[in-house]
């Protein structure tokens, strides 16, 4: 399509923005999304900063039951997945639409791996009964109710992200396909990628929180 | 020429049933009064919570509802009012008319999301009004939902924190709209400083509830989580801490008051150079103390907890910070009365609704400092005086500010003109009504008249008899505005593009606008409000080239 122009007073042309095809702003939107989605976490990360300074070695003493092999386990898992989901975009803008396929299935598995990982976690402490509100976490200490109670909330927020992600990754697996995705316009995969960073910058710091204050 | 009500695009391709047509358009105008519709369907909803209540507060003593109820239909009014009219408000209603047109874009950047933003909306209109006859009846925590009673309540409040949750993901996403319209639309020349002040007032606006709005959105779902499942963040029996809920909520409901506040700013330093056929006074002070507002505003949230607990330190500052945020406050209606100053002063209703704004705004602003000081806050908090100040600033300010704006794009929005006779009276009424109604609430509170209760004691009844009445007046003003529009709709004269002879944008296309707005984008290299001799500088040939 030809590139429309406004016309000054001295009758010189200049660009007028398309609000059907902004890479621009499409790139912005996204970013301010993210910084809603950080604001979300962000209070998250307060109260768990409040309730770790007053409870601090009921925290020490809760993050030893958790397992920090498999959190660990879970934390390289992401962070190979962020390599490989950028290696994807990277090639799509290259052309390399096969690779670029590959690696963003990969990316996906890795995803579902992570959410495996997390749900055997999940139920063994659920079979040790540190849940909230279950009647073995209510008769610990405040601490302990306190850093589970995050513990869940905050894994499961993330958890959600993760199988949104997911969910993502499919969708631009279908542009790829319908070409709404292609070499020349990669907006939506890039934007995914940038979503992805964000989960596992999440993880990354939820990691230390949970897992190694006890170690 | 047709216009955007003959044609319009959706989500779904073309669609011939007029219902689909609107329900599916992603266009900004259509969908702004897809918002207007719902929010004053519910306006005037909680408008007769409110008259309720003030039935039941004419004489001391219980008179036909009980306590528990009374308790309802202030949380009724308060939820309401505040998460299903006035947060979305101004910004999603007209500015979602008004901002593409005034910055020369012919949509927003993500008209989609925009309309999944009303459906959002809609979403939690219903998940809100549901509680009303599921469960064990309406909330009855108030609209702050403060932990740990919210937590205890028997009542439906799973319903009404879900909706405020969705609410504040609509609310998101317009905002996060807004942001990206403003940076990327603008038509070329006009940079920041050449932007109409309204569009200032929403990108502050814009900012507050991408920031904002996260933080209460999770602290909603902690209190889901603790009703559901037990999750004990909140909960002291658990070691939780009430008192962040009432941080985590303020940090995100005091900035709401300025979200609501901005847009409405905007409108009156939108009104005001048309009607006194004039530029305004100090723009660009207007514009950065419009930003500074959003931006301090962001840290006084403590000044709603003074009596909660905090630390002596924590207060003293949150005060200070309080002061300060009147000051831009200040130097905007500085300005606008400056403004006012040796101009043609025409004093059509839109104008009348503005300057009445302006008054009330001043007693609300002046009586919010009082509270931000520690000492008087002490004395008067939860009395009816924050009660009185709180609406002196939104009823008073906001929507008068609303009405106003509506007044001032009735002929953008219909292409008719409405009966100025008949929107000077309608003033009159509320304006009057509306003082009668609040004024002696702020003696009531002074005197210790708490806040939330059904009774009171007999020594008030004066104050809450004059109230009574004015709360009547303010009711028949609001319907004869109703009146006043649907009588300019049937049979109001044309409007033609530009009947008020104003500068900016949108009035240098036709009324009604055409799908899309602009047939070609002018360029923009002049200030919004240029007037010589009291008529418009800046002259359009009808491709948008400059004439003059």
């Amino acid at each position: 399509m030809e590139q429309e122009m406004a016309y000054d007073i001295q009758g010189d042309p200049h660009p007028v923005a398309d609000f059907h095809d902004d890479y621009n702003g499409e790139k912005l939107g996204f970013w301010v999304f993210l910084l809603t989605e950080a604001m979300m976490f962000g209070a998250l990360f307060l109260l768990f900063a409040i309730y770790f300074y007053r409870h601090a070695e009921t925290f020490a003493a809760s993050s030893g039951d958790l397992n920090v092999w498999l959190g660990g386990t879970n934390t390289v898992i992401l962070l190979v997945s962020t390599y490989t989901m950028g290696l994807g975009t990277l090639m799509m803008r290259r052309g390399k639409v096969k690779a670029s396929v590959g690696l963003l299935g990969l990316t996906a598995l890795m995803a579902v791996v992570f959410l495996a990982i997390k749900a055997v976690e999940w139920s063994t402490e659920i079979g040790h009964g540190l849940y909230p509100g279950s009647g073995v976490l209510d008769a610990m200490d405040k601490g302990e109710i306190l850093f589970f109670g995050l513990y869940f909330v905050m894994t499961g927020l993330h958890g959600l992200h993760v199988i949104a992600g997911i969910a993502l990754m499919s969708w631009v697996m279908l542009l790829i396909r319908s070409g709404g995705v292609r070499p020349e316009h990669t907006i939506v995969m890039k934007n995914v990628t940038l979503y992805w960073d964000f989960v596992h910058l999440v993880w990354i710091v939820l990691f230390p929180l949970f897992y190694m204050i006890g170690v | 020429m047709p216009s955007f009500y003959h044609e319009t695009n959706t989500v779904f391709g073309t669609h011939r049933n007029p219902v689909l047509q609107w329900i599916f358009t992603t266009d900004h105008k259509r969908i702004a009064l897809l918002y207007m519709g719902v929010m004053f369907t519910l306006f005037f909803l909680a408008v007769s919570a409110a008259l309720t209540m003030r039935a039941e507060l004419f004489y001391p003593g219980q008179q036909f509802l009980e306590p528990h109820t009374y308790n309802q239909l202030f949380t009724f009014h308060g939820v309401t009012m505040i998460f299903l009219f006035i947060v979305p408000g101004i910004a999603a209603a007209l500015g979602n008319f008004v901002l593409p047109l005034m910055i020369g874009a012919r949509d927003l950047s993500f008209p989609r999301l925009n309309l999944l933003s009303w459906w959002l909306y809609v979403l939690g209109v219903v998940t809100a009004l549901s509680s009303l006859v599921t469960g064990n009846g309406f909330a009855d925590t108030g609209w702050t939902f403060y932990a740990p009673y919210s937590i205890r309540t028997d009542a439906h409040v799973l319903s009404t924190l879900s909706a405020a949750f969705i609410l504040g993901l609509s609310s998101i996403l317009t905002g996060l709209n807004f942001v990206v319209t403003i940076h990327r639309l603008r038509a070329p020349g006009m940079n920041f400083f050449k932007m109409p002040l309204f569009v200032w007032g929403l990108y502050s606006t814009a900012w507050i509830q991408v920031l904002a709005t996260p933080v209460i959105g999770i602290t909603l779902l902690l209190v889901i989580l603790e009703r559901t499942l037990g999750v004990g963040i909140f909960d002291p029996s658990k070691g939780g801490d009430p008192l962040l809920y009432e941080h985590l909520f303020w940090i995100y409901s005091h900035p709401a008051v300025y979200l609501m506040i901005l847009p409405g700013f905007g409108i009156v330093s939108e009104v005001l150079p048309v009607f006194t056929r004039r530029t305004i006074f100090g723009y660009r002070s207007i514009a950065i103390s419009s930003a500074s507002i959003a931006g301090i505003g962001y840290l006084v949230w403590g000044h709603h907890m003074f009596t909660s607990g905090i630390s002596d330190m924590a207060r003293v500052i949150f005060s200070f910070l309080t002061f300060l945020v009147a000051i831009p406050t200040g130097v905007k209606i500085f300005d606008w009365v400056a403004t006012l100053y040796k101009g043609s002063i025409v004093l059509a209703t839109p104008m009348l609704w503005i300057l009445g704004s302006i008054v009330n705004f001043t007693v609300g602003g002046l009586t919010g400092v009082t509270l931000g000081a520690l000492g008087a806050d002490i004395h008067l908090h939860d009395t009816y005086f924050v009660v009185a100040h709180f609406h002196y600033t939104i009823l008073g300010g906001v929507i008068f500010m609303f009405i106003g704006g509506l007044h001032y794009w009735y002929p953008k929005i219909t292409g008719k003109l409405y009966n100025e006779v008949v929107g000077r009276i309608a003033f009159g009424l509320v304006f009057v009504g509306f003082n009668a109604l609040w004024f002696p609430m702020f003696i009531a509170g002074f005197l210790g008249n708490p806040r939330r209760y059904f009774d009171y004691l007999p020594t008030f009844a004066p104050y809450h008899q004059v109230a009574g009445i004015g709360g009547l007046l303010v009711a028949a003003g609001l319907l004869t505005v109703l009146f006043n529009f649907y009588r300019g709709l049937k049979n109001g004269k044309e409007a033609g593009p530009n009947p008020w002879r104003a500068t900016t944008l949108e009035w240098h296309i036709p009324s009604p606008p055409p799908l899309e707005n602009f047939s070609k984008i002018p360029y923009v290299d002049f200030e919004p409000y240029e007037y010589e001799k009291g008529e418009p500088v800046v002259q359009f040939d009808e491709n948008f080239r400059r004439v003059r």
